[in-house]
């Protein structure tokens, strides 16, 4: 038996093996089932214990060697491999990725969750009714009798009836809803109902369809210090400001009494209209006590129940919070506005989040 | 309603300022619109002398005017005007001076060669008549150099209120000082009514048939008179509340019932023949009213009439034919009381609105005929002259005396102010309130007060609003609990749902055209009166309001429209909460990777309807889709989603017909999803099931079938599906293809192994289920 070589010829060919072919062929070589050194290996088999115990070390030694050049050579030519094709692989990462169409959410839709929002931390539901009404629920319940002058001034489609049927009518106002609920659920109430509601009319700031927003509240005790703090604290949530200020004058809906038009301080801030301070004024609520006969009409108690109502333009609330100037655009549909004026999905008002968009 | 400062003043003792009492009037619920001063845009204009006159030396028809202005510089002013002379003193203008009327500001000039300075002005030119035939001219004692608007009495504010709807007392000027009294601005004047005994018997019978619509006539003859112009003083005041002054009779009546709220009436008493009487209108008859238009009446209808016919609609114009002219010297005048719902009624039949209307309908003094009377008798005696008769009092007004209970504490417990007892008693005693212990009586001009909640309005209004304390409203312990509804949730998800999936959403109007409404199986509901022929029809459907908007996006040049609303179809059983959706143009544009552009199809509206369905909460996985969604779709490309009997949805292309009727561009899909129709779901808390994931990895096995005509892809996957339920986790179909031994589908089956892996006869097991199943349909495993 012949010494095994401490260090075998194979080992500098490893190290400047060319490619991974050579590579593998050297392995196969040495390390391969006919290999070099896995003949050496299978020759301890039939050593001597005593020529084991100091060829073993050798050969093993050796094979780890081998394997170790093996495994060296191997990273260096890959890692020359991966550079050179690397150096191949380019695209031009300016060109445009695939378009995901964004989408929006119409600014009257996010008001309308923006006053949930605030109306459920005061305890307010949203309530909701049908948009063509009977008279009776539209006036006549409401203190508006047929020959009210009140009636003249709404403006009111009728739909087309049987002969002798009285025809029905488009809400030409939230309110209605509000008699649905007193009708329909016991007191305490606290609703708001938001909805599409109608008038005979059109120009800039006058749609014939158009949204509202009606609020009530029915319980004991409720006076005309409750509404004036419900809807300043409601227009100051709104608005997002502290310094948003209102005042209340003496008005007339047959529905109410007392009753009041609701003023919204405003300034000019960088040339635009900012609602806050107290520059100028614009009306934006109506509101009042729930007329005694309103409440007797839906079948509650006057004596024991009480409590206010108030209605405001969504639209016009949108208007004044996001700045838009024409009313018919809300209606028309147009791609541009939309996404001018549109909000994001992920713009889901919250209270923690925020309110507005 | 609008008036002078002066006029005020003629009824209100006080020297507030016209802004302290414009923002007291809004305070108390009288909302001031606006304050104007004519005299503002007439500052420059100054009273001037003429001192003479020569003929232009170039033209006839024009003056060279020596003119002095008060600062003793005489100036030429060239002047077309034939009443220009030297001597008369009119209105100047310098150069620089702005001319209302004729929209141009002044400038030195040249008039054919001779230099002017300025203008003598006409009344036109200042807006203050129709007058163009000469420069103005004023009396012989005007200060020259004064201010011509101060001197012409022109300095006096004008006050535009709105007047609501409840208060007929405040149509008039002295009903509004008298709100402003109560307010503290000052002290009432009493009025000044005349004792006019007459001085013989009213010639003319006067008589009530229909004492529903026309309580209370009273009536009296005046002859002898002159109906020349009204005095400056009148004229004056009317041109301040917007009335053109036309003859004294006329104004005079107008000037009553702008100062008093009391309209009245003057017949030509010549035009009538026989007795004057208030009856119900005849069928058939009409009247040709002071506007010049005839009004066809009817029998629920009141007209003053005489032995010819209906002169007059009781209580909102009077005729043409009777009316006063400026030769009339006889006449008979008319203070009635009027029914005010007949009054509105017959108001909004006739579509008329008068100033006497808006009166009568809201309620006029009922008190108030004889004192009206006196004082008009008395105003057209000292105008006009003329001999009055004694009056004829038929009927008689309904003045009943209300008692409504008055509770000092109310206004604490609905209004939310503390005001003393003693002025709260004050305020209702300042407005014409008698209080008598526990209860008030209203004044017989304030038809509107009927309970106690109306005198908590007054006391607080007069009070001041801005005095209410704000007072939280009791809030709930704890933090805010969930409001919304179950629809009003799945409203929210599907809007931000699909704005998510780039959609932008739209509000459309609720009505649409006849012709639309038609394409969706016509309108239930039909507006009688509507805006527009295109804004008639309650929509049966979301989709014509979007495939309008789409087709003016795609004119506008939008090439990849995605849109969305959620909304109500009007249908006969009801409304119905709606999503619509619409998908043109551009799915995806062209593009350097995927190479030209693609359009929408089908199935985009598929996936739409689903994802959204999803969003809301329907179980998607679930539904049964069935070809075909109904007229207005493409019979071979549209299909509804439902669950047992109920439709959740219709998606697909729209019938080509519809589509060309509605102009949509081509390739548009659309969607709708009928939220009602959504199930609830059950309801289990808000814990989930434990997670238990299966120990050992899915295996997935393809089968590919040929499927019978008719069999849709749909079905022969829920029939694999339901081959073997405890193994088979899921079903997909991935390939289809047609040839010649017809169509194959090829879906891809999932087997979920429980404890221990298949072994072949176990896989061999569910394989012959899922052939079985599909042999069930006709189809046969693929070679």
């Amino acid at each position: 038996m012949s010494d095994v070589p401490r260090k075998l010829p194979a080992i500098a060919e490893i190290e400047k093996a060319p490619t991974l072919e050579v590579l593998e062929g050297l392995r196969v070589e040495t390390l391969g089932k006919n290999g070099s050194v896995t003949a050496l290996l299978k020759s301890l088999g039939s050593m001597s214990d005593e020529e084991r115990k100091t060829q073993g070390p050798i050969i093993h030694a050796l094979r780890a060697t081998v394997t170790e050049a093996i495994a060296a050579r191997k990273s260096t030519l890959e890692d020359a491999e991966l550079d050179r094709r690397l150096a191949t692989e380019r695209v031009d990462l300016s060109l445009p990725a695939r378009n995901i169409p964004k989408g929006s959410v119409h600014p009257v839709s996010q008001v309308m969750d923006e006053l949930s929002e605030i109306f459920a931390d005061l305890g307010f539901a949203v309530a909701e009714g049908p948009e063509i009404e009977d008279d009776w629920h539209n006036f006549t319940a409401l203190n508006i009798p047929e020959t009210h002058p009140a009636r003249a001034m709404h403006d009111t489609f009728y739909l087309e009836a049987a002969e002798g049927a009285e025809p029905m009518v488009l809400r030409t106002h939230t309110s209605p809803v509000q008699i649905r609920t007193m009708m329909s659920e016991a007191p305490p109430i606290r609703i708001i109902a938001p909805g599409r509601t109608y008038r005979s009319d059109s120009d800039a700031t006058h749609t014939p369809m158009f949204h509202q927003l009606e609020g009530l509240v029915i319980d004991r005790g409720i006076h005309m210090g409750h509404l004036k703090w419900t809807l300043l604290t409601f227009l100051k949530a709104f608005f997002e400001r502290d310094d948003v200020v209102i005042r209340m004058f003496p008005s007339y809906f047959p529905f109410t009494e007392p009753s009041a038009d609701v003023q919204v301080g405003w300034s000019f801030e960088h040339g635009r209209r900012i609602i806050g301070g107290s520059e100028n004024w614009m009306e934006v609520l109506g509101a009042g006590m729930v007329h005694p006969r309103v409440i007797a009409n839906c079948g509650l108690d006057p004596d024991e129940w009480q409590g206010f109502a108030f209605g405001c333009g969504i639209d016009r609330l949108a208007m004044l919070k996001y700045g838009m100037t024409d009313l018919r655009a809300f209606f028309d549909g147009d791609l541009r506005w939309m996404r001018h004026y549109g909000f994001s999905f992920l713009d889901v008002p919250t209270l923690s989040g925020g309110v507005g968009a | 309603m609008k008036f002078s400062l002066s006029w005020l003043k003629s009824h209100l003792d006080t020297d507030a300022d016209a802004k302290t009492i414009a923002e007291t009037l809004t305070r108390i619920g009288l909302e001031v619109e606006g304050v104007d001063n004519p005299a503002e845009a007439l500052r420059p204009f100054k009273v001037a002398r003429v001192l003479t006159a020569i003929r232009h030396p170039q033209a006839d028809k024009l003056q060279v005017l020596s003119v002095d202005t008060g600062d003793g510089q005489p100036l030429q002013v060239v002047c077309g005007a034939p009443n220009a002379r030297a001597g008369m003193i009119g209105v100047f203008g310098g150069p620089g001076t702005y001319i209302p009327g004729s929209d141009m500001t002044l400038k030195q000039a040249s008039i054919r060669g001779v230099e002017s300075n300025g203008m003598m002005c006409s009344s036109r030119e200042l807006e203050l008549g129709d007058d163009h035939d000469g420069i103005i001219e004023l009396s012989g004692d005007a200060p020259v150099g004064a201010s011509f608007a101060e001197h012409a009495g022109m300095d006096d504010p004008v006050f535009d209120v709105a007047v609501t709807a409840n208060r007929p007392d405040c149509m008039g000027v002295h009903g509004i000082a008298r709100d402003l009294a109560a307010a503290g601005l000052g002290r009432l004047k009493p009025l000044d009514v005349p004792v006019i005994e007459g001085n013989f018997d009213n010639p003319v019978a006067i008589r009530i048939e229909d004492p529903a619509g026309c309580p209370a006539f009273f009536g009296r003859t005046v002859r002898g008179l002159q109906n020349k112009a009204s005095p400056e003083w009148m004229q004056r005041r009317l041109m301040a509340a917007g009335q053109r002054p036309i003859s004294a009779l006329v104004d005079i009546t107008n000037y009553v019932m702008l100062d008093l709220g009391r309209p009245s009436h003057a017949y030509d008493l010549t035009t009538l023949k026989g007795a004057i009487v208030a009856r119900k209108a005849r069928p058939g008859e009409t009247v040709l009213a002071l506007n010049e238009k005839p009004y066809a009446l009817a029998p629920d209808m009141t007209v003053i009439a005489d032995d010819n016919g209906a002169h007059d609609i009781g209580g909102i114009m009077g005729g043409e034919h009777s009316g006063v002219a400026e030769g009339t010297t006889e006449i008979l005048l008319e203070i009635a009381y009027f029914t005010p719902e007949r009054i509105s009624l017959t108001g909004q039949k006739l579509a008329l609105t008068s100033d006497a209307r808006s009166r009568f309908e809201r309620g006029v003094d009922p008190a108030f005929l004889d004192d009206g009377l006196a004082i008009l008798t008395g105003l057209i005696l000292d105008i006009c002259g003329g001999d009055a008769s004694r009056v004829t009092r038929v009927g008689s007004p309904p003045i009943v005396e209300k008692r409504v209970a008055f509770d000092p504490a109310l206004t604490r417990a609905l209004g939310g102010i503390d005001v003393p007892e003693s002025e709260q008693r004050s305020i209702l005693e300042r407005l014409g309130f008698r209080v008598d212990g526990e209860v008030a009586i209203p004044p017989s001009w304030r038809r509107d007060i009927d309970g106690p909640a109306d005198l908590v309005e007054e006391i607080v209004r007069i009070t001041g609003y801005d005095n209410i304390p704000l007072t939280p409203l009791p809030r709930a312990p704890g933090v805010a609990p969930p409001t919304a509804t179950r629809s009003q949730t799945a409203e929210r998800r599907i809007r931000r749902a699909a704005a998510a999936r780039g959609f932008d959403e739209a509000i459309t109007w609720s009505f649409i055209s006849d012709g639309d409404a038609a394409l969706f199986g016509g309108a239930a509901h039909i507006v009688a009166n509507p805006i527009s022929e295109d804004m008639k029809h309650m929509r049966p459907s979301l989709l014509p309001g979007l495939a309008a908007a789409a087709r003016r996006n795609a004119d506008r040049g939008a090439t990849a429209i995605r849109l969305l609303e959620v909304g109500r179809r009007y249908l006969a059983e009801g409304e119905r909460p709606t999503v619509g959706l619409l998908l043109s143009g551009d799915r995806s544009p062209r593009g350097w990777q995927s190479g030209k552009s693609q359009k929408y199809d089908a199935f985009d509206a598929k996936a739409e309807a689903l994802a959204l369905l999803n969003a809301a909460g329907a179980p998607t996985a679930n539904l049964q889709l069935t070809m075909g969604a109904g007229d207005s779709w493409h019979p071979g490309r549209s299909a509804t989603l439902g669950l047992g009997k109920a439709v959740l949805a219709a998606f697909g292309e729209l019938h080509p017909r519809i589509a060309q009727a509605l102009d949509l561009p081509a390739g548009t899909v659309a969607a709708e999803l009928y939220l009602d129709a959504i199930p609830a779901p059950r309801v289990s808390g808000r814990t989930r099931p434990a997670f238990a994931p299966p120990a050992l990895q899915p295996v997935s096995r393809d089968f590919a079938f040929v499927v019978p005509e008719g069999v849709t892809a749909d079905v022969l996957v829920r029939a694999i599906r339901g081959a073997d339920k405890a193994i088979i986790a899921d079903a997909r179909l991935f390939d289809r293809y047609e040839g010649e031994a017809g169509l194959s589908l090829a879906v891809e089956v999932i087997l979920q192994p429980g404890e221990k892996s298949f072994t072949d006869a176990e896989i061999g097991e569910v394989s012959a289920k899922i052939v079985a199943a599909a042999a069930k349909l006709g189809a046969t495993l693929r070679d």
